[in-house]
């Protein structure tokens, strides 16, 4: 018998204390590279919210099927199987979105945020507390990216979701779209999550 | 419930298991989207079309010409529109290589004599908030008019007459590449 969970706790801790992006410092690849404007974060984040839902169900139902010694491989294969239908399904429904994400679409599959949780939690606990964990943590995930990508909009391009708030000619922190900017905003995000957290959560 | 041992047999079995099911799920997906991505695509052709060309009552798509250039790897594309029969202009996709991420694949409209009707970007990777700057208004309108054969299509840095986006020289010089080439291919098969 596994200890019983608490399923608030379990949904909170992607969103809080344990956010992947601004605690855990996981996905950092496709964290950095997309967040460029606030859409793309919100774009990519739902990508990968979907494919880390899909893989912790589908993780959490076989795991006693998988020998210890191939699981690795196992995992990798379900995650790039539903990466291919999240890229089909967008370039056939939402060619819009495929356009703005195409080529980081193939990059959820290395996103270490979601073959950690195969790894770390789906492969050891039940269907339902898997489901909670890939909500919680793909919702953290979504919010730490848009969060990213509007702050490099913001201060890059002068635009919010687009809608751009300075004149056509004004000069904006090009920096921060470029990819230092991902660096440099992502360390100073990192610092204000954990302190407003940390008082939050004492 | 217990693990599976990690036996030989066991670790062959459970992956090729999972392959083929990976695999059935994949190609079932793909037959499912296959109609509706070909339909996706071919909208943003015709959009693509409406957007550069001048009013037109035939089918492009229907009517494009492939022509086999030495110098480019794929065959170009070229659209003629005709309206009550008459040939209003023709659309044709020039591409670069050279943008700031690899390829730049843009269509450009020309009116019968030359001068360009207007361009649409169909394919690019440039960085977001710079490079993609290419598709504003501010920047495409100084095309809109100019006849290539007069209106050097380089940028000012290059001698040229494009004025470049601010912090992506090498994006707005590709766009100028591959308007360049879009010209002299309509010109060779007007």
């Amino acid at each position: 018998m596994t200890k019983k969970i608490d399923q608030k706790q379990n949904f909170l801790k992607g969103i809080l204390k344990e956010n992947p992006v601004f605690v855990m410092l996981l996905g950092m690849c496709p964290t950095l590279g997309v967040t460029s404007s606030a859409f793309n974060g919100l774009g990519m984040g739902v990508a990968t919210l979907f494919v880390l839902l899909m893989s912790n169900i589908v993780v959490s139902l076989i795991k006693t099927q998988i020998p210890s010694k191939v699981r690795i491989p196992a995992f990798i294969i379900i995650i790039a199987s539903f990466v291919t239908v999240v890229e089909m399904v967008l370039e056939a429904f939402i060619p819009f979105l495929y356009e703005q994400l195409g080529i980081f679409i193939p990059l959820i599959v290395v996103n270490c945020l979601i073959l950690g949780r195969a790894e770390s939690f789906a492969s050891k606990n039940n269907l339902w507390s898997s489901i909670v964990d890939a909500l919680g943590m793909g919702i953290g995930f979504v919010i730490a990216l848009t969060i990213l990508g509007a702050t490099r909009e913001i201060l890059g391009s002068g635009s919010i979701f687009e809608m751009k708030f300075v004149s056509e000619d004004a000069n904006t922190f090009i920096l921060f779209i470029l990819p230092p900017g991902a660096f440099i905003a992502l360390a100073y995000l990192s610092v204000l999550f954990n302190k407003i957290s940390i008082k939050t959560l004492s | 419930m217990r693990k599976k041992e990690s036996t030989f047999l066991n670790m062959v079995l459970s992956l090729a298991m999972i392959t083929i099911v990976a695999g059935f799920s994949l190609g079932f997906v793909n037959d499912l989207t296959k109609g509706p991505k070909a339909k996706a695509k071919l909208e943003r052709k015709i959009n693509a079309l409406k957007l550069v060309l001048p009013e037109f009552d035939n089918n492009p798509v229907a009517e494009k010409q492939l022509i086999k250039s030495d110098k480019f790897k794929d065959s170009i594309e070229i659209y003629t529109a005709l309206f009550n029969n008459e040939f209003v202009g023709s659309a044709v996709v020039g591409s670069s290589n050279k943008g700031f991420s690899g390829l730049i694949k843009i269509m450009v409209g020309f009116n019968p004599d030359g001068k360009i009707q207007n361009i649409a970007v169909l394919e690019q990777k440039e960085t977001p908030g710079l490079g993609t700057k290419m598709k504003d208004e501010k920047f495409l309108k100084q095309f809109r008019g100019k006849d290539p054969s007069s209106f050097n299509l380089k940028v000012i840095k290059d001698g040229g007459e494009v004025d470049a986006i601010t912090g992506s020289t090498i994006t707005s010089r590709a766009f100028g590449e591959a308007t360049q080439m879009a010209y002299d291919e309509f010109i060779k098969n007007k």
